[in-house]
């Protein structure tokens, strides 16, 4: 069917018909809807989960975020809360700070997989084992997107990348490390999920499982974690469009998604 | 004034506590172990934190993180620790973040580590080096109000000496002056107000609150760093009015030579001794009044030669300047050798008196 | 038509074209458009038969959607 043959629906403003608006474009928490980020990436969906959770549980005045280095880190100019952008995979430990010295504060770090994973692997293990009731996210795209592209430590085995151009080979690169598995066995680890943001279906049980993060860290459980798979086109050389298949079928076999963990 | 005989990394402890230090994070190291021994069990009755980190990086980012949350917050180490900690410190230099770092170092003296950092950008850290543990017990209340006034990391610079010393010390609180209020500090309450507030090396600030970005920001922290520069140079000076000969040493080292000179000008010798009590600012102009009318400037520390650059850019005649120090290591590597010791000191400040010839 | 029981806002200019709406849409009334938007991007365009779901609000990365419900009469007791 072309434009020509079908009749479409006026979209460009809001129905004439007595209705009732369910979903603004973006959260009140996002200061504007625009951003730098590619076409079909998945951190914005991430973003948005994470403002609505905030505004949702109120605590849009308790919540305080310590931000990692990568695309994502923009959310700091664009969200209405207090940030604090900080070293390369140092987030746990700096978020430790903060909550230490503001119990009643929602803290949360944001952080990517190179981030987390390679940078920050020790911070991450040593925060979660100490049980800082803190919410640590981890946007896993399995590649160094704002270096342009690069392997990290969850890149998963075939994914090619600028420092795995043939496709990463166990012989040459090694494996992937399953952070949020790692976690799990940690005594001061309260909850440990996995969502992603490449369909509606895992769009709604991530925002669940953000929001019981949360809910877990105000009532002092321990540490609280939740990884999200986002996409990553531009890093994984895949159109746009098929962003969110390529997700599913590389990287949820490798990242399993659920509750791993839950007190 | 209530004194004590205290241990000098418990005494420094306990000062900092009384400055409202309420967080404290270090990862265990000879010399600087005592002071994390003494916040650990000093904090919780105070009502603060002490965390025994997982490494020095942790340890100065928990700080680092502390004190953007509005508190007073200290970390520390001995100079291997210190090098892993640059980044941060520079971190905390360009976020304008007031941290406190205690370098208890090992034997070596790391002036420059303390002066020139090895962090990146453009920033300064204020230092200061204290003779003994109870000066260090003072330097640490000035520390965190300087750290506050100028919103900047700054170094205590002490070494086992300081830190494993007895001696009488007085903790009680100093009050250098008024604060500004740290508004700047996060505590979530303005989230959601259009007012919120973000703390970040680039300064870009919120798209509802652009700040002045990187080139700006850091252009302007320079230049804070060039007007406290001229504010806050400390020293000491003794017996250097007449001096033909003055003796430069810092820290621990300085009680040893001002013995000697003590010694010598009871001899009748024209000698004199200068201390820089702040490493950094370096008191460059008053070294210079200081040394104007002597023949020689003889510097004494316990390294290959650091502190003397310094000398040598700040006295009127560079060749007056000589260095009488060197590395000095005990058997363990973590003290000071031989060289610390007064007849060492007297023998070296001697050798190179008698080879004073005619004036430069 | 009946199964109508809502539509969507777009901003059309804010979309980048990565099509993450289209199979997102439950009853497929969503297609890309031939021409393109002020960035370059086609865009999603809306068929009658939106049920108001708001998947593609859920998907989108670039907030192009607002999702509206109408507060029609309900066929059966409950409300929409």
């Amino acid at each position: 069917m072309t434009e020509a043959n079908v009749q479409f629906v006026d979209t460009s403003r809001p129905p004439d018909e007595p209705s009732r608006r369910i979903a603004d474009f973006k959260p009140d928490l996002l200061d504007t809807e625009d951003h730098h980020l590619c076409p079909g990436c998945g951190h914005p969906v991430a973003w948005r989960l994470l403002l609505e959770v905030i505004e949702e549980l109120s605590l849009e005045q308790r919540a305080i975020g310590v931000v990692g280095h990568g695309c994502y880190t923009h959310i700091i100019q664009t969200a209405d809360l207090d940030f604090l952008q900080c070293l390369h995979g140092r987030a746990p430990s700096a978020a430790t700070g903060v909550k230490r010295v503001h119990g009643d504060a929602a803290v949360f770090t944001l952080q990517g997989d190179g981030d987390l994973v390679n940078e920050g692997l020790q911070e991450t293990l040593h925060t979660a084992a100490r049980g800082e009731r803190i919410t640590s996210i981890m946007l896993n795209n399995g590649v160094f997107g704002d270096t342009g592209g690069h392997m990290t430590s969850t890149t998963v085995v075939g994914q090619r990348t600028k420092t795995s151009i043939d496709g990463r080979d166990p012989a040459m690169h090694g494996y992937p490390i399953p952070v949020a598995d790692l976690l799990c066995h940690l005594d001061g680890a309260a909850y440990v999920a996995r969502g992603a943001v490449n369909n509606a279906a895992s769009v709604a049980r991530t925002k669940k499982m953000l929001k019981r993060a949360f809910e877990f860290q105000m009532a002092g459980a321990g540490f609280t974690f939740l990884e999200i798979l986002t996409m990553c086109p531009t890093g994984w050389f895949v159109p746009a469009k098929d962003g969110g298949d390529y997700l599913a079928s590389s990287m949820e076999e490798v990242y399993p998604l659920g509750e791993l963990k839950a007190p | 004034m209530a004194s004590a005989l205290m241990k000098g990394g418990s005494a420094m402890a306990a000062s900092a506590i009384t400055a409202g230090c309420r967080f404290f994070a270090g990862y265990p190291m000879e010399p600087f172990t005592a002071l994390l021994e003494g916040f650990s069990q000093q904090m919780p009755a105070a009502g603060g934190v002490c965390i025994n980190a997982e490494s020095e990086i942790e340890g100065v980012n928990m700080a680092l993180g502390a004190s953007a949350a509005g508190a007073r917050a200290a970390t520390g180490s001995c100079g291997q620790g210190i090098a892993l900690m640059q980044e941060a410190i520079a971190e905390a230099a360009l976020n304008e973040l007031p941290l406190v770092v205690f370098n208890l170092a090992r034997g070596q003296q790391d002036y420059f580590q303390a002066t020139r950092g090895g962090g990146w950008g453009d920033y300064r850290t204020i230092a200061l080096a204290p003779k003994d543990a109870a000066e260090a017990v003072e330097h640490t209340q000035l520390l965190f109000h300087l750290a506050d006034l100028y919103r900047t990391p700054v170094l205590l610079y002490g070494d086992y000496l300081v830190s494993g010393t007895y001696m009488s010390v007085d903790t009680s609180r100093r009050d250098y002056g008024p604060l500004p209020a740290k508004d700047w500090a996060l505590d979530g309450s303005l989230g959601g107000t259009r007012r919120s507030r973000v703390i970040w090396t680039w300064r870009r600030g919120k798209t509802f609150d652009p700040g002045p970005g990187p080139d700006l920001h850091w252009r302007a922290v320079a230049d804070k760093y060039a007007e406290l520069e001229l504010l806050e140079m400390r020293h000491e000076a003794l017996h250097t009015d007449d001096a033909e000969c003055v003796v430069v040493s810092f820290g621990t080292t300085a009680p040893f030579v001002d013995y000697v000179v003590e010694e010598l000008r009871a001899d009748g010798v024209r000698i004199g001794s200068f201390r820089p009590v702040s490493l950094w600012p370096f008191p460059g102009p008053a070294l210079a009044r200081a040394t104007a009318s002597a023949k020689q400037v003889l510097v004494l520390e316990l390294n290959a030669g650091q502190m003397i650059d310094d000398v040598r850019l700040s006295v009127d005649d560079r060749s007056k300047v000589v260095p009488i120090g060197r590395v000095s290591q005990d058997h363990s590597g973590l003290k000071q050798g031989d060289l610390l010791s007064v007849e060492a000191v007297r023998e070296r400040v001697l050798a190179h008196l008698d080879r004073a010839s005619a004036p430069a | 038509m009946s199964s109508t029981r809502g539509t969507v806002v777009i901003d059309v200019d804010r979309c980048k074209g990565c099509e993450l709406c289209i199979p997102a849409c439950p009853p497929a009334v969503l297609v890309m458009s031939e021409q393109v938007n002020h960035q370059g991007f086609a865009y999603p365009l809306l068929k009658p038969g939106c049920t108001g779901c708001r998947a593609c609000h859920d998907v989108c990365p670039d907030y192009v959607f607002s999702v509206y419900r109408f507060e029609r009469e309900p066929v059966t007791g409950g409300a929409a």
